[in-house]
């Protein structure tokens, strides 16, 4: 389903010291310093399959994520999703995957749920059957019935959230790709999102893609992790491998960030 | 289209909610278009003409180019905040949904707010078009709606250009205020009153003056037939514009999550 291979991406980072001067020198002679956000990364998934992405901040978590759903371009390697490349076919691809940005959002600010969704019925071309039936399933699934007709920004961020998977999923889409989730949430909301995305990935089959901070989602959802660090694979495997004797997950993939100076 | 009735659609939903501040940012926009007439208003109290163009017809023109630039600046204000959009991750946005950036972009943001300055715009123009001694006829207006429209094209792919940009730098560059903002100052009289290189350049590389000057001088009778058709050709300039976006998309670089 999805097939990653040999995939590098390097940005151009400018560097300076702090203070005037040294900003002064930067109008004129800017450094720049070369960043490998991601080096060499290869892992495939398949269908159905639910994967917790993890690592350090600034790992390539991110780019990795956007290089999937089609946003970035990357120097080398391939990318092959259910056989589209996803930045040569993006428009073709991108019907196909949901994607959540847990600290941003995709909903209208200032109108109700509902006319965002009319909206993205309308971007997606759904058909009013499909969408009709969607939007029952997912409001009774996430018990949105309520929310649908507040303004975005008179919601908290929990039940936002919840609108906001619910905006990913109006279209069916094979693969949801969940960029911290759950940033943020309280105990209720965190609960409720996970039994969400599990009840989903057994329904529908649906294929998942997950980074994020919090081990409890990793321990809930996923079998499989694949860890990234310094835009490297460190190791692709269950959980079980990384923790290993220590009491807790945190502990032990601290352990294991410090070992491997990430 | 039906898709762009939506987004139209909501941002009418969304202004709603905020009735005050939509009603004095019209006014807003409407006094600053004004103050600028009044000062070409003062100008001519002083001078009855500038090379050859009486105070009737710098308002006709004046007006065709306010006109032509709240439109672009209504309709294709996602350019304008694009380096914002960025920022935001608004693109990220965007690049995520199965329909084409520029689309989109002009879908994200639509300033109803503009409507003062077009308005300020309108009632100059009835007022140019009653007391000048143009002898109006069909065709003569039909220009006048082709400048509109080509005008209108040219601004929005100005601010194209500026967005552009935006995917090799990741902010704005404010020199290119030179050629939208700069350009509605100066449209203010025909480009022809700045001298012979400026109108060669605005002729070949930007071209405003095949969407204010030429057909101007058309309308006013004293061009050649085929001034009228020019603002056709100044949408070539779209083309260069779009090219440059498209290379500007490969290159985007997002910024940290």
């Amino acid at each position: 389903m999805i097939k990653v291979e040999h995939v590098c991406k390097t940005y151009k980072v400018s560097k300076r010291n702090a203070g005037f001067s040294s900003a002064l020198k930067a109008l004129f002679h800017k450094e720049y310093e070369l960043i490998h956000a991601l080096d060499d990364v290869s892992f495939t998934i398949s269908e159905g399959e639910m994967v917790g992405y993890i690592g350090p901040n600034g790992a390539g978590k991110s780019s990795t994520i956007k290089i999937l759903s089609g946003i970035l371009t990357p120097e080398e390697g391939i990318c092959q999703i259910d056989g589209l490349t996803p930045w040569k076919n993006r428009i073709q691809h991108v019907k196909n995957i949901g994607v959540v940005f847990g600290q941003r959002t995709q909903l209208w600010w200032d109108v109700p749920v509902l006319d965002s969704f009319e909206l993205l019925k309308e971007i997606y071309r759904i058909d009013p059957l499909t969408y009709r039936r969607n939007l029952e399933h997912l409001s009774h699934m996430l018990n949105l019935s309520e929310l649908l007709k507040t303004p975005v920004r008179q919601l908290s961020l929990g039940q936002r959230m919840r609108c906001e998977i619910a905006a990913s999923l109006l279209h069916n889409p094979k693969i949801l790709f969940l960029d911290e989730p759950t940033i943020g949430l309280d105990a209720v909301s965190k609960l409720a999102v996970r039994d969400f995305i599990l009840q989903l990935n057994k329904e529908k089959n649906i294929t998942v893609i997950l980074t994020t901070h919090d081990m409890q989602d990793i321990e809930a959802l996923t079998n499989r992790v694949i860890l990234i660090g310094k835009g490297k694979v460190l190791l692709d495997g269950t959980l079980e491998d990384i923790r290993k004797d220590f009491d807790s997950t945190e502990e032990a993939l601290a352990q294991f960030y410090r070992s491997h100076q990430i | 289209m039906r898709l762009y009735g939506k987004y139209f659609m909501i941002h009418l939903k969304s202004i709603m909610e905020y009735k005050t501040s939509f009603f004095f940012t019209c006014l807003g926009q409407f006094l600053v278009s004004f103050n600028v007439f009044l000062g070409v208003y003062f100008m001519f109290q002083r001078f009855s003409h500038v090379e050859g163009f009486t105070y009737n017809e710098v308002l006709l023109c004046f007006s065709i180019t306010l006109m032509e630039f709240s439109l672009a600046e209504a309709f294709a204000r996602g350019f304008d905040l694009f380096p914002s959009m960025i920022r935001q991750g608004e693109f990220d946005r965007i690049m995520v949904r199965p329909r084409n950036e520029i689309f989109q972009v002009l879908g994200a943001h639509i300033e109803f707010t503009r409507i003062g300055r077009f308005l300020q715009a309108i009632v100059m123009f009835i007022w140019g078009f009653s007391v000048s001694n143009v002898h109006w006829t069909l065709p003569k207006i039909l220009t006048v709606i082709l400048m509109i429209a080509g005008g209108s094209v040219v601004f929005s792919g100005l601010f194209l250009l500026y967005a552009s940009i935006c995917f090799f730098t990741l902010e704005g560059l404010e020199f290119m205020n030179i050629f939208t903002d700069g350009a509605r100052e100066y449209g203010k009289y025909p480009v022809c009153i700045y001298g012979k290189h400026i109108l060669f350049l605005c002729t070949f590389v930007v071209p405003y003056a095949l969407i204010q000057y030429y057909p101007l001088l058309y309308v006013l009778g004293r061009g050649k037939t085929y001034y009228a058709l020019l603002p056709v050709a100044a949408c070539l300039f779209l083309f260069p514009c779009l090219l440059f976006w498209k290379i500007g998309v490969r290159h985007y670089t997002s910024c940290g999550s």
